[in-house]
């Protein structure tokens, strides 16, 4: 059914199809994927924050609230990095948001929505470069403990699977502020945006103090919150290796955060695409 | 099963019609009909504004239209919309190439996401480069490119699947004269190859060079098309222009003309310059043979025909300039 005149120079395809299979997105996804990765190799300045932000954070958070919370800062390390590690590393996927916001307002798009290439991917590929940070801030976080003095209790085995779970969690956050990234008008509102929910769903968890210490009424939402189911099942598994229930609450709270997001977000794209 | 229907639209890269986009209150395209032939260039021609990116826009499937509808070979845009993809390249008018990436990564990005192979990719890449003299240059950061560089790798982006129509919005705008020649050359270059072209432009001249049929676009409407050839013939005959040596002799000179030529001469703002319409050019052998005679001397003579210029202030009742003096009409299509 090819029009002669058009398929005699459609070299590059085979046949002309009005859909794109599941193999094609996700090989356009891929590609996205590599094209993020080329970005953050030609400006390694835009890591500043994933390297930062582990580093000070760690710093900070341990001398400050150490003594007060935990008597001494070597005891509190184990409650501590867990606590930094969700957040850091949670806080970074808010860039996921801030760059396609950027990124989709180049003429560069433009030419990404003129090719025949599934309508997901540009979407999916950020969200999946994006995991890279996430894995720098992760590793950063753990190194800086390590060298304040945590042993975690666990073994490295359990540290890397906190880690993983840590990065997937973040991934699935990331469908959050990839969305406010599609609909937002500018970069700026999609940082102002996202910090408004982030702050409150880190700061208020289990993260940084014991939630005893915490009104009671707010002692509800932070046993509700996400945030410290992730935080506890990392604790749990880095100081003693187990898996806890925490851990089946958080990726199911993660799933979630997917089903709802990713279609919203993929819907946002379409109509603009 | 469509293909009768496909077969009568073999030869029609482009089909519009009553093509119209609303945004808030405003019709920035009114009711557009466009036909372009496979194999041609085809030039849409407008002032700012005039609706010509949201027309290539929607062509390109990058906006849905509120109405009408069009076909790229047969294609409809809408419901076809990955096939149309499939089928044409589009160049923005801002360079649509990811400024963080080097030349060769966004053309290796762009081959992969088209479906070649990763060697496939790369010798393609290479190739374009060459071809578009990128090769010096394809490491470096697209962010030290200048914009004729810009434009050259946008086209080649553009080529990588060797579509069958291209969309060049504005090609030259803002590139200086030896690049915008430069360019003027490869879109030539590509229609020999068999590609079918649909260029924007606001310059008059670059339509009057390229294309071989225009629309002319005002407003959110095709205002007229055909040939260049045929669209000045619509607003008239040549003109004569006379300039003589002594300012004094303006006024006989002008009597010779109107008397030797039959029509209405004018005089100009400059002192000296008389311009007639010109419709028998057997006339100005007379002309000239009576000029002599009466003993006045000529410091110029020439013959002008109608610019594109002419013909878009005649059809839009409004230049894109205000045209003082015939002598700028070159420069003003450029500015």
């Amino acid at each position: 059914m090819n029009p002669s005149s058009a398929s005699a120079y459609s070299t590059a395809q085979a046949r002309l199809r009005n859909r794109p299979g599941f193999v094609q997105t996700l090989r356009n996804s891929l590609t996205m994927a590599y094209r993020g990765l080329l970005k953050i190799r030609h400006t390694p300045e835009q890591l500043f924050d994933v390297t930062l932000q582990p580093i000070l954070f760690t710093l900070m958070f341990t001398y400050i609230f150490g003594g007060a919370i935990s008597g001494d800062v070597h005891s509190y390390l184990p409650v501590i990095i867990p606590g930094i590690l969700v957040q850091t590393v949670i806080s970074t996927s808010i860039v996921t948001g801030v760059q396609l916001r950027e990124d989709m307002d180049k003429g560069v798009f433009d030419r990404f929505r003129s090719l025949p290439i599934a309508r997901i991917a540009p979407l999916a590929g950020a969200l999946f470069a994006d995991t890279v940070r996430y894995v720098i801030a992760t590793v950063l976080t753990f190194c800086m403990g390590y060298l304040m003095g945590f042993r975690p209790e666990g073994g490295i085995g359990s540290v890397a699977v906190a880690g993983v779970l840590v990065i997937a969690c973040s991934w699935c956050v990331s469908w959050i502020f990839a969305f406010f990234g599609v609909i937002a008008r500018s970069a700026s509102s999609v940082q102002g945006i996202s910090m408004i929910i982030l702050f409150p769903l880190t700061f208020l968890s289990n993260a940084f103090v014991p939630v005893e210490t915490m009104p009671k009424w707010l002692q509800w939402f932070v046993n509700v919150n996400p945030i410290s189911h992730l935080v506890s099942a990392v604790r749990e598994l880095v100081n003693a290796g187990s898996f806890g229930q925490d851990v089946a609450i958080s990726l199911a709270g993660a799933a979630v955060i997917v089903a709802v997001f990713a279609p919203l977000t993929v819907k946002a794209y379409m109509r603009k695409a | 099963m469509k293909e009768s229907k496909r077969r009568s639209a073999e030869s029609w890269a482009v089909e519009a019609r009553g093509l119209v986009k609303t945004f808030g209150g405003n019709r920035a395209v009114d009711g557009v009909d466009l036909q372009v032939r496979a194999g041609t260039i085809y030039s849409v021609l407008g002032p700012n504004g005039a609706g010509k990116t949201t027309t290539i826009r929607m062509l390109a499937t990058l906006l849905r239209p509120d109405a009408g509808e069009a076909r790229i070979f047969g294609y409809d845009v809408r419901r076809e919309a990955q096939i149309v993809r499939q089928l044409i390249g589009v160049t923005g008018q801002y360079a649509s190439v990811d400024e963080s990436l080097s030349a060769t990564e966004n053309l290796v990005v762009f081959s992969r996401l088209l479906g070649l192979g990763r060697a496939e990719a790369r010798r393609k890449s290479e190739a374009l480069l060459e071809e578009f003299g990128l090769t010096e240059a394809a490491k470096r950061p697209l962010k030290h490119f200048s914009g004729g560089m810009r434009r050259r790798l946008d086209l080649a982006a553009s080529l990588i699947a060797q579509p069958p129509l291209i969309f060049l919005d504005e090609p030259t705008t803002g590139l200086d004269p030896r690049t915008r020649a430069q360019m003027w050359d490869t879109i030539r270059r590509l229609v020999k190859t068999g590609s079918t072209v649909l260029l924007t432009t606001q310059y008059l001249d670059e339509a009057d060079q390229l294309a071989d049929r225009i629309a002319v676009i005002d407003r959110g409407r095709v205002v007229a098309e055909g040939t260049a050839d045929e669209l000045k013939a619509s607003v008239g005959r040549s003109s004569l222009h006379l300039r003589v040596e002594s300012s004094q002799d303006v006024d006989g000179a002008r009597r010779l003309v109107e008397h030797t030529l039959g029509v209405k001469a004018t005089l100009s703002a400059e002192a000296g310059k008389i311009t007639a319409p010109m419709s028998d050019a057997d006339k100005v052998t007379d002309l000239l043979i009576a000029l002599r005679a009466a003993g006045i001397h000529l410091s110029e003579i020439s013959v002008q025909k109608p610019t594109l210029d002419e013909v878009f202030l005649t059809i839009t009742g409004r230049g894109a300039q205000p045209t003082a003096s015939g002598e700028n009409e070159r420069e003003e299509a450029l500015a």
